[in-house]
């Protein structure tokens, strides 16, 4: 347990919005600059807090949970606050504490109709505790409360800064992650009850003995977890808010829908639903990999058939999110660390492509590619930094996209033990061809909005270049995407501890070395070497089916 | 071990352009025209730094030949011969102590540091020197400088001048990085960086569609073979961790698990699913049949970048990464046996059908990109066959000759036909006006048509002698056949650009450029470098009439040109069957890897015979007397084509290239761009989103019948309906049209289904 300062910290980092909130609140409407102000001053100093985590994190342990507090919460259901961060969530809670300022930072001359300058900054605050709350509640009940307050601000920055389809949008993301989390509720119920030890503590729960509950069970509490976190993510098939909501939310909603909110739902997956219910997550882990592979073609093909800029790249997330699934599939370390990374870098890239997106119509009021072009003689930096975040967005080596993408690829050539391993060949090989597609829609994007000439209706037009608020928001993203993607090892190193001790439940062992140290003349000894790969690993899917009673 | 400076440092290399791209990038608008001069003093230092490599490596081989790590080499030969399927291989690899090159070993330079660690897994960055990296480190910084200077003068008062010697920076950069790699992950990385600065240069004038159309052809193409790479790159890591127990990327340890894990017969099908994945890449990157249809149209991109692209980056990068974890190939296609395989196949079927289609080019750019993807079949099927010597020798040579012509062709183009690389229309006679460049591009010619004591003469002799000692004897064939055809298209091209009268200069270039971007957009059959701000830039041109190039453009022409000669002494077996001196066989010294029978397949050079040489000559002889009749004397009348049905079927499937860019653009692309991204999307909209409006619409109708007759007529019809209640219902249906509603009764039965589900755990 943390003492002093540091006890403190991480409730700092989630809460302080939560006061920021309360001073706008009371500012009177027409002080728009204040409001601002204090807004700005808030995340800022909530992204110290955030920093000073990161300073002290003790790097050498990054399994521990550290800055951990455990407070008796709700005794009558033996729920505590109990937080803490580790090795996985330190990125993500950094991640979103970052992305929360520069978002305020552009909005400064970005607002959207109706404009409500206090109103719509008071929801990024709120929705600001909800999303760094997530990220380092160990508790279940904690942490489906902060899953749920971050339903609510979006709900209505869609509702009401929204475009022209916006309610239908809104309440479309609304229900949808409603109803992922009215299941995942039960489960986490479920949970409680049939562990036998009644308690929502997520280390405790990861430790307990679930030999008690039949993996028939099992398999249904996974389930519901599953729906909760895949809907989130969004996985195919439940991807269908997605679009709609990215393409009618304002831009910074886009940008903290597409950088923050997708990444509880695979967070939850890692956090949650794979370290507590190892077993089942082993049964349901090819079809994970299954609707993860169907997602990157299947988005990917959603992005070819967009007119509009923004929803395509709305859709690409659908593409994007499933390498992340598909490395949290094979159950490896390996695959998980891809995850993490993948989760950073997709918030970086496709963070900064919604920016683009955002500034585009600013500028040209629309989004329709078909009347855009030549972006990048009339606004030569805009054109560079699109170019530059699809080069990071389709996996360019050297930027932040390739290692979460590269080593996903990789870790399904041999996933946990007892995993079929020609299914997750298979998605191998499609998640490659995947690759080809998503250069495909980046680049198409870029020729319609950046090469070529402008169109007639904008030749005579003054078409304004980056702004200061939007250099100050779009260069450190910029920056990390290069970073990360050339010292990967700064996350990496990070997270492979932590996730070591969650892929624990999964032994993989790796296939028996052919070589020996003599030359090789009883080679004939070794012809057994391969076998790990064929055996009897198909019960998996086929379990899950069964599963029903 | 003696230590060398310029092997332990080689690092810089590539670093070096690299800070170059970075403050032309940053910089470069505070210098203006002068930031040509920094990628110039970039890739000058690396070149002398190239150069320090080379002589240390020479020296480095010669000291451990002379009194180095001799040990039990041939002892280990046999053993581990022994149990293979080579043990022809292996007899005669002992016994043809001819070269005696294979006994003694010349470790490569290894120095690496880890970039990072994830479970179980360092990935480290570093490099990897040997013969193979050396000789390519020289010949891209060589051309690469030669292009790089020639630039300065090509591209004077180009919009985006500065962007350009980034991009050239960078390109040179990527591709050291790539020839430097200590594993196969960090060559992906080169790899990928080379695809996107080729992208930048081809689609360098972004504003015309057919420009960025041919960029993004040429990254999706290479991109599509990457999948191979990606897969096969994966697998390199998991055939070391089948044979150590701990996998690696490490290119020492990759090629020493194949050789190790051929002889495991579990181990074969992973071998050979390796081999074919990065075989795929090879033929996206390398231009190999089918894929190899984005080359011609890279052609949109300046012509400098063309000559570096198909001489010394970007294409070659395929040929490297084959002869650089070849005990992969060679063990996995079993290539030792002779016979036919796949990687053989592939270019040997890519020399035909890129020859081919140089036959029916007006564009001499085209005319030359298709005769790379001819030469780099060559290439191909010389690894392929085994002859992975005298492949790399082609490699070398082929730089050489290949940028001598694209150069060439620029010159031309530049001063001579207006910048248009129609032959037909703007070209002819230019022998008078430009005499010097007519020198230079008939020696590139020369040697690209294999004229005896040519450097290519020397290189594509090797593939083939090789080819038929490795018990190849088809493909020997096939070679002979394509240096016949080779011969007859460059007699063409050649005599459609100097000789005859001078066509160019008509009315519609009196104009100069304004008619240019028109031009482009009418096809691929005009090609037309034209980044000129405008056209008054050009003092010269103004007084219209061609006429010879000046320094910074002949200058690097001088040098190719005698390296298009003296490039293939080095490697002259013939030379060295008459001479005896030494010189005539070093290159396979320098270059062999010299790691032992445990970490690269024996490389045999087989006896000179002067069947071989007299062999080509004559396929070269027939193949210019062939052109000359029927293109310069037209023997066979004007328009054969025409008057001969299957002839003209053959010209016309040449025309369209085989249809693959049908095939690929219009029925693959199209198709998936067009119904198969409509269909899924067309699903998306109304199969999947469907199923929920219609499951909230069931839920909203069961949801009105409950209110309708249970709630209000049922029990609330006891108090005689009231009107509230009646308007209520009006709401409802009202609500209903608007497709809200929907979802909330959708929530209810989603609610209702997880009462369900708690129901059944809790029980």
């Amino acid at each position: 347990m943390a003492t002093g300062f540091d006890a403190w910290v991480l409730t700092l980092t989630t809460f302080t919005p939560i006061v920021g909130l309360a001073l706008v609140l009371l500012i009177p409407k027409v002080e728009e600059e204040l409001i601002k102000i204090v807004t700005l001053a808030t995340t800022v100093l909530t992204l110290g807090f955030a920093l000073y985590v990161l300073y002290y994190f003790d790097y050498d342990h990054t399994a521990k949970l550290q800055f951990e507090v455990k407070k008796t919460w709700i005794e009558v259901i033996n729920s505590n606050y109990h937080i803490g961060v580790d090795g996985i969530s330190l990125p993500m809670l950094v991640l979103s504490a970052f992305v929360t300022v520069l978002c305020v930072i552009y909005s400064w001359n970005h607002f959207p109709e109706p404009h409500n300058v206090k109103a719509f900054l008071a929801l990024i605050l709120l929705l600001e505790v909800g999303m760094n709350g997530t990220f380092i509640a160990q508790d279940l009940i904690l942490f489906f409360i902060f899953f749920e307050i971050v339903l609510l601000p979006m709900y209505f920055m869609i509702g009401v800064w929204g475009g022209p389809n916006r309610e239908y949008a809104s309440i479309k993301f609304f229900l949808f992650t409603l109803f992922g989390s009215a299941l995942m509720l039960l489960a986490f119920l479920a949970i409680y009850f049939k562990t036998g030890i009644n308690t929502f503590d997520i280390p405790d729960l990861i430790a307990a003995d679930k030999s008690r509950i039949t993996h028939g069970v099992q398999l249904i509490i996974f389930g519901g977890m599953f729906l909760g976190f895949a809907i989130k993510v969004p996985m195919f098939p439940f991807h269908t808010w997605l679009p709609d909501a990215h393409t009618e939310a304002p831009t910074v909603g886009s940008v903290l829908l597409a950088a923050i909110l997708l990444k509880l739902g695979t967070y939850g997956f890692i956090r949650i639903a794979l370290p507590i219910l190892p077993e089942a997550a082993k049964s349901w882990a090819p079809w994970i990999g299954l609707l993860a592979v169907i997602g990157i073609i299947y988005g990917a093909l959603g992005c070819l058939a967009q007119t509009d800029m923004k929803r395509l790249i709305a859709f690409s997330s659908v593409a994007h999110m499933g390498y992340v699934m598909l490395g949290i599939s094979s159950l490896t370390a390996f695959g998980i660390n891809a995850a993490v990374f993948g989760m950073v870098a997709h918030g970086l890239i496709t963070g900064m492509l919604f920016f683009i997106a955002g500034s585009v119509q600013h500028t040209f009021h629309t989004r329709e590619m078909s009347r855009l072009g030549g972006l990048l003689t009339q606004a030569p930096k805009m054109g560079w930094i699109l170019g530059f975040c699809s080069m990071a967005s389709l996996g360019l080596p050297g930027l932040a996209g390739f290692w979460g993408e590269f080593p996903a690829i990789l870790s399904v050539f041999q996933p946990a033990d007892g995993l079929n391993v020609a299914v997750f060949r298979t998605y191998m090989v499609i998640a490659a061809i995947g690759t080809v597609l998503a250069a495909g829609y980046l680049l198409w994007m870029l020729q319609k909005v950046a090469f070529g000439t402008p169109k007639d209706e904008w030749k005579d037009h003054h078409i304004h270049d980056v702004g200061t608020a939007e250099w100050i928001a779009w260069l450190p993203m910029l920056v990390l995407i290069l970073v990360l993607g050339v010292v990967p090892g700064l996350m990496f190193k990070t997270t492979d501890d932590a996730v070591k001790t969650i892929v624990k439940a999964f032994p993989s062992t790796q296939t028996a070395p052919v070589k020996s140290h003599e030359p090789q003349a009883e080679h004939g000894d070794d012809a057994g070497t391969e076998h790990s790969e064929g055996d009897g690993t198909d019960h998996a899917p086929a379990e899950s089916e069964h599963s029903g009673g | 071990m003696k230590h060398y400076w310029f092997l332990d440092n080689a690092w810089l290399i590539p670093l070096i352009p690299a800070i170059s791209y970075f403050v032309i990038l940053l910089f470069g608008k505070r210098f203006g025209e002068r930031a040509a001069w920094i990628g110039l003093a970039s890739i000058g230092s690396a070149w002398v730094l190239a150069c320090g490599t080379v002589v240390q490596w020479i020296s480095h081989v010669n000291a451990s030949e002379h009194g180095g790590e001799p040990g039990g080499e041939h002892g280990a030969v046999e053993t581990i011969r022994a149990f293979g399927r080579s043990i022809k291989l292996a007899a005669e690899g002992a016994s043809a102590g001819g070269e005696g090159h294979a006994s003694f070993v010349a470790n490569p330079i290894i120095h690496s540091t880890t970039w990072f660690q994830n479970n179980g897994f360092k990935l480290d960055v570093g490099i990897h020197i040997d013969g193979l990296a050396v000789m390519m480190l020289f010949v891209v910084t060589t051309i690469s400088l030669l292009v790089h200077f020639y630039s300065t003068e090509y591209l004077k008062g180009d919009r985006r001048f500065n962007h350009y010697f980034a991009a050239l920076s960078l390109f040179s950069a990527s591709m050291l990085f790539l020839v430097v790699a200590s594993n196969t992950l960090q060559l992906l990385v080169g790899w990928e960086l080379v695809g996107l600065c080729s992208f930048m240069l081809i689609g360098h004038w972004w504003e015309e569609k057919p420009n960025s159309n041919a960029a993004l052809k040429a990254f999706l193409t290479t991109r599509t073979g990457d999948i191979g790479l990606l897969a096969g790159v994966i697998m390199t890591f998991f055939v070391v961790q089948r044979y150590t127990g701990t996998g690696s990327f490490d290119i020492t340890q990759v090629n020493q698990a194949a050789i190790g894990l051929s002889l495991d017969g579990n181990s074969k099908s992973l071998l050979f699913w390796c081999a074919a994945a990065l075989l795929l890449a090879i033929i996206g990157k390398s231009g190999q049949f089918p894929l190899h249809t984005w080359l011609p149209d890279a052609m949109a991109g300046p012509t400098p970048v063309s000559a570096l692209i198909h001489a010394a980056t970007m294409v070659v990068a395929g040929v490297y990464l084959g002869a650089r974890v070849y005990p992969i190939f060679h063990e996995g296609l079993n290539i030792g046996d002779g016979g036919i395989n796949l990687m053989a196949a592939v270019g040997g079927a890519t020399l035909l059908v890129g020859a081919g289609l140089a036959f029916v080019q007006n564009d001499i750019k085209k005319v030359l990109a298709y005769s790379t993807i001819s030469q780099l079949g060559y290439m191909v099927m010389g690894l392929g066959v085994g002859a992975w010597s005298a492949a790399i020798f082609h490699l070398f040579t082929h730089a050489f000759f290949k940028a001598n012509l694209f150069l060439g062709a620029g010159s031309v183009s530049h001063s001579g036909a207006h910048h248009s690389f129609d032959m037909k229309n703007d070209m002819g006679g230019l022998r008078k006006f430009m005499p010097k460049t007519f020198a230079t591009f008939m020696i590139g010619t020369a040697a690209l048509i294999g004229v005896p004591l040519t450097a290519g003469f020397f290189s594509k002799d090797e593939i083939l002698a090789t080819a038929s000692a490795n018990e190849y004897t088809f493909f020997k064939y096939v070679g002979l056949l394509g240096a016949v055809m080779t011969a007859a298209y460059m007699t063409r091209c050649v005599y459609l650009t100097f000789f005859g009268e001078y066509r160019g200069g008509h009315a519609d270039h009196g104009d100069a450029h304004d008619s240019h971007a028109a031009h482009t957009a009418d096809g691929d059959d005009h090609g037309h470098d034209h980044g000129h701000a405008a056209s008054n830039d050009h003092g010269h041109d103004a007084n219209g009439g061609p006429h010879e190039s000046n320094f910074p453009i002949l200058g690097p022409l001088y040098f190719l040109s005698f390296m298009s000669i003296f490039a293939g002494w080095i490697f002259a077996p013939m030379l060295h069957h008459i001479f005896h001196w030494e010189i005539f066989e070093k290159f396979p010294l320098w270059v062999d890897p010299h790691v032992g029978s445990r970490g690269f397949p024996i490389l045999e050079h087989p006896e000179f015979a002067w069947i071989d040489p007299i062999l080509a000559t004559a396929a070269g002889v027939v193949g210019v007397t062939l052109a000359y009749l029927f293109y310069w004397r037209k023997a066979y009348g004007q328009n054969i084509t025409e008057r001969n049905g299957a002839l003209g079927a053959g010209k016309k499937l040449l025309v369209n290239k085989y249809y693959l860019d049908v095939l690929y653009t219009d029925v693959i692309v199209g198709a998936t761009k067009g119904p198969i991204a409509q269909a899924a999307y067309w699903v998306n909209q109304n199969v999947i989103d469907n199923v929920l409006r219609y499951t909230g619409k069931g839920a909203a109708g069961a949801a009105k019948f409950v209110y309708k007759y249970i709630d209000q007529k049922g029990v609330d019809g006891i108090y005689n309906g009231s009107a509230a209640g009646t308007s209520a219902l009006g709401g409802l249906s009202s609500k209903l049209q608007t497709g809200r509603l929907q979802y909330y009764a959708l929530l209810v039965l989603f609610l209702l289904s997880a009462v369900a589900f708690a129901v059944v755990i809790t029980n």
